[in-house]
């Protein structure tokens, strides 16, 4: 079919940070009425290709043309002027103000110098029509499930733009329903003749929904193929660069050591109702139920970060108390928190400073890891978890996520654990880490390092625990082992209370 | 590591020659020292010497500040400490335990706050903000409302004295800051103190205990304070609690900003911290040397702060960094370890 004329047309379009080149002489065409999937693994170069397109960095080379006419957008806010809208996976709103409030905020209907909210509001219901939603737009935002206010960002997006949408990873933190939701949303706006770059490390969603994608690796566009005219392998193989190994599949794991931890009535009011739990060396014990079931919860309590207020907990048959993290670490448990920026990253350290960071605060502040022996280490796990940067000496935050993962992977393991806690360890990064990071626990297992994973991805659950206990309403209602274990038990486990 | 030090610290370095050589043209004689009784005279000197009290009010406000927080009460710690210093001389007392008091009324202040902020959550602001102040009354009820005078020849050197022909201010203040400095440095508490200052939550769960390094801050600066404010009273003779140490928290927090350190918490710099104080009294000598009416001298010295703090601002300096970039290739400094090229990854 003949193309008509880009919407936007990036060529050439080149990025260096100190050290590193992150992207080379990219280029891209989205044309009208087409969603485009831009893909590629972490640190491939798609949210820096996003930020050069909206300004929020500086381009080094290329030119962007939108409608043919060259633009040279300063910031996101000039860009959306121009006629690019954002929406990333964090809503970026005000939850505190009304629907409406977020739509129209900066260009209210004014009524005698005053913001006229009834019509703000009978405009914006029209609006949000537009878009699917039957919502009352006096309610305040975050009264609304986060996929409507990611849809109220969009309409605010499309409305103040109107000619290109990017939206960065909106379906991250969404459920099956929301996601068909928001894809309702995404081809009304391809009706609309709007170009959709679409973000996301799930495959399916990418056939699901898009026309064409863009292909990414290390910064450079290895591919840009019409999505009917291929078949998953291919794109994933265009993504690594190499043949994926077949997935992982639940194998016979040799038997389990000695007993570990043994919690009784442990709990914590308010938060997770007591439960027992036992954990043996090499053993993997899955935390498996819906978002707010109390995954995150139970491994909280076990690693001291919300003291339990009930139950006893013995560590290789002697009493234990964890009150606080501090003294999770001393008896060598480990957590890898289930938010990377809040809970994880010192974002301004260096990587370095932050994988030896919990090693520094166990040995104590008088007794410093000298430079070297800290580089050393950092040069260790860099090497053994295929950490991607650019230097040591970098801020963490600069490495995309799913390296950031591993870093704070790392940071754990340097700390030699033998209870390590992971929550949510394979959410938001890409294929390449996600098959590494799987590889990694069930390497870790294999060692005699006891685990505890919490994970909303039943299948990866299924795929390397040893057993999984099944939440709901933050209580623990069942548990699953050896031959049980699939996704269907647990599923059946999540569903089985309902009943009563 | 020296290298790196000291090019964090260059901007602060220029700024100071600016303000110094500034300093030259309006009094030529300003880097003569002439040796008289015994004692190092000049103008170069006096900043260094004058210059102290807002030097160890900057170290300590260096590592608050780091941990995101904020020490207010540090100008009215030191008037307690020198209404505490001089009633005890006044009393009796031997002025080396007369010093120890002070510090000792110091710590517990810088305690307080931290107490306040570290295990009562208080907003740093707030919390020192109470002490800031109740401190003031507390050193005038010390002092009972009048200037609290003394003779003890012993306290006084501490303001008025010198050590091998160098004030004792001079002294105290490079001896705290090195002192400071090297058990930051030298231990693991400088990197405990950024994590903690930049990310709370993450150093909590990576095994920090930063209540304590909380608490430890406050103490510290609380006990910087009490120093100051003892070398303030011994200058005059007594202790004006009303007067001391008054607007002091100001120039130190902004010698700490001078110093190119963030109020946001997390990296951190004594020494630049130190030359942002310098900096602070360079600018309060140049206008005593201009012999500007002194009605001019608080506009003429905001006026140059402001000056300096443009020059750090974040605009400022990306413009001075395209300069650089646009005479030089922009892939200058290649990292030792070189990255994984694209060619090398995409065959692997």
């Amino acid at each position: 079919m003949a193309m008509p004329e880009p919407v936007l047309h990036a060529r050439g379009i080149s990025k260096f940070f100190p050290g590193a080149i992150a992207l080379d002489d990219v280029e891209l065409a989205l044309y009208p009425g087409e969603v485009h999937a831009l893909l590629g693994e972490n640190g491939a170069g798609k949210s820096t290709l996003i930020k050069c397109l909206t300004g929020a960095y500086t381009r080094d080379g290329g030119t962007i043309a939108l409608s043919g006419v060259e633009i040279d957008p300063r910031d996101p806010l000039d860009s959306q002027a121009l006629g690019i809208g954002t929406v990333y996976q964090e809503v970026n709103l005000l939850p505190n103000l009304t629907v409406a409030e977020n739509l129209f905020l900066g260009r209210q209907p004014m009524r005698w110098g005053m913001v006229d909210h009834r019509r703000m509001k009978r405009e914006a219901r029209e609006v949000l029509r537009d878009y699917g939603l039957d919502i009352d737009p006096g309610r305040l935002l975050d009264s609304y499930s986060i996929a409507i206010q990611q849809i109220v960002a969009i309409a605010r997006a499309v409305e103040l733009s109107g000619k290109v949408l990017i939206l960065d990873e909106p379906t991250a933190s969404l459920d099956h329903d929301e996601v068909k939701l928001l894809f309702s949303v995404i081809e009304r706006l391809k009706g609309r003749g709007l170009a959709i770059v679409f973000i996301t490390h799930f495959l399916d969603q990418v056939f699901a929904i898009s026309d064409r994608a863009t292909i990414l690796r290390n910064g450079r566009v290895v591919g840009t193929r019409r999505l009917a005219d291929v078949s998953q392998t291919e794109i994933v193989t265009l993504m690594l660069g190499r043949q994926l190994e077949a997935a992982t599949h639940h194998r016979a794991h040799s038997e389990p050591g000695e007993l570990l931890l043994s919690l009784k009535g442990f709990g914590k009011g308010g938060s997770i109702e007591p439960f027992d739990m036992e954990i043996r060396e090499g053993e993997v014990v899955g935390l498996a139920g819906l978002l707010g079931s109390g995954r995150s919860e139970t491994a909280n309590v076990v690693f001291g970060v919300v003291a339990a207020d009930q139950g006893t907990a013995e560590l290789r048959g002697r009493g234990l108390r964890i009150t606080n993290p501090r003294e999770a670490i001393r008896n060598r448990f480990a957590l890898c928190p289930e938010d990377r920026k809040t809970d994880g990253i010192v974002g301004d350290l260096s990587v370095r400073e932050n994988i030896i960071l919990s090693l520094q605060a166990r040995q104590g502040w008088h007794r410093p890891i000298p430079r070297a022996k800290a580089e050393e280490i950092a040069q260790h796990y860099v090497k053994a978890l295929d950490i991607r940067l650019a230097s040591l000496d970098m801020p963490i935050r600069l490495l995309s996520g799913g390296n950031q993962q591993k870093a704070l992977l790392a940071r754990w393991l340097a700390t030699e654990p033998e209870l390590l806690i992971l929550d949510e360890p394979t959410r938001g990064i890409d294929v390449g880490a996600h098959a590494e990071i799987i590889a990694l626990i069930e390497d870790l297992r294999e060692k005699g390092m006891a685990l505890i994973v919490a994970s909303s991805e039943m299948e990866e659950l299924v795929a390397y625990s040893s057993r999984i206990v099944v939440l709901r309403d933050r209580r623990q209602v069942g548990e699953l082992s050896g031959a049980e274990i699939s996704t269907k038990a647990i599923v059946e486990a999540i569903a089985a209370e309902d009943a009563a | 590591m020296m290298k790196s030090t000291l090019k964090r610290v260059m901007p602060q370095i220029i700024i100071l020659a600016l303000v110094l050589a500034a300093n030259v043209l309006v009094f030529p004689g300003f880097f003569n020292i002439e040796f008289q009784h015994g004692r190092l005279f000049g103008n170069l000197i006096d900043v260094l010497n004058r210059g102290a009290p807002t030097a160890l009010l900057a170290t300590g406000m260096t590592l608050v500040i780091a941990t995101r927080g904020i020490d207010l009460s540090v100008g009215a710690v030191m008037a307690i400490a020198g209404a505490v210093a001089a009633s005890a001389v006044v009393g009796g007392a031997h002025w080396t335990l007369a010093v120890l008091m002070a510090l000792a009324a110091g710590a517990a202040c810088g305690l307080w706050n931290g107490l306040l902020v570290a295990i009562f959550r208080i907003q740093p602001i707030v919390a020192t903000l109470v002490l800031m102040v109740a401190g003031r009354g507390i050193a005038q009820l010390l002092t009972e409302g009048a200037i609290l005078t003394f003779n003890d020849p012993g306290l006084i050197r501490l303001g008025a004295g010198t050590i091998a022909a160098v004030p004792t201010p001079i002294w105290i203040w490079i001896a705290v800051a090195c002192a400071v400095g090297l058990v930051i440095r030298r231990s693991a508490l400088g990197l405990l103190i950024e994590a903690v200052g930049i990310n709370q939550t993450s150093s909590r769960l990576a095994g920090i205990n930063a209540r304590v390094l909380l608490i430890a801050v406050y103490l510290v600066s609380g006990l910087c304070a009490a120093l100051a404010g003892v070398i303030v009273a011994a200058d005059i003779k007594g202790a004006d609690a009303n007067n001391a140490g008054l607007w002091m928290e100001l120039d130190a927090i902004l010698a700490v900003v001078i110093g190119g350190n963030s109020l946001l918490g997390g990296r951190f710099s004594i020494t630049a911290s130190l030359l942002g104080a310098l900096i602070i009294q360079g600018v309060n000598s140049l206008i005593l040397l201009s012999g500007m009416p002194v009605e001019f001298n608080l506009v003429i010295k905001a006026l140059i702060i402001i000056a300096i703090l443009v020059i750090q601002s974040p605009r400022v300096r990306h413009s001075l960094y395209l300069l650089r970039a646009s005479t030089g290739p922009v892939l200058r400094e290649r990292p030792k370890p070189a990255p994984r090229t694209p060619q090398e990854e995409g065959q692997s």
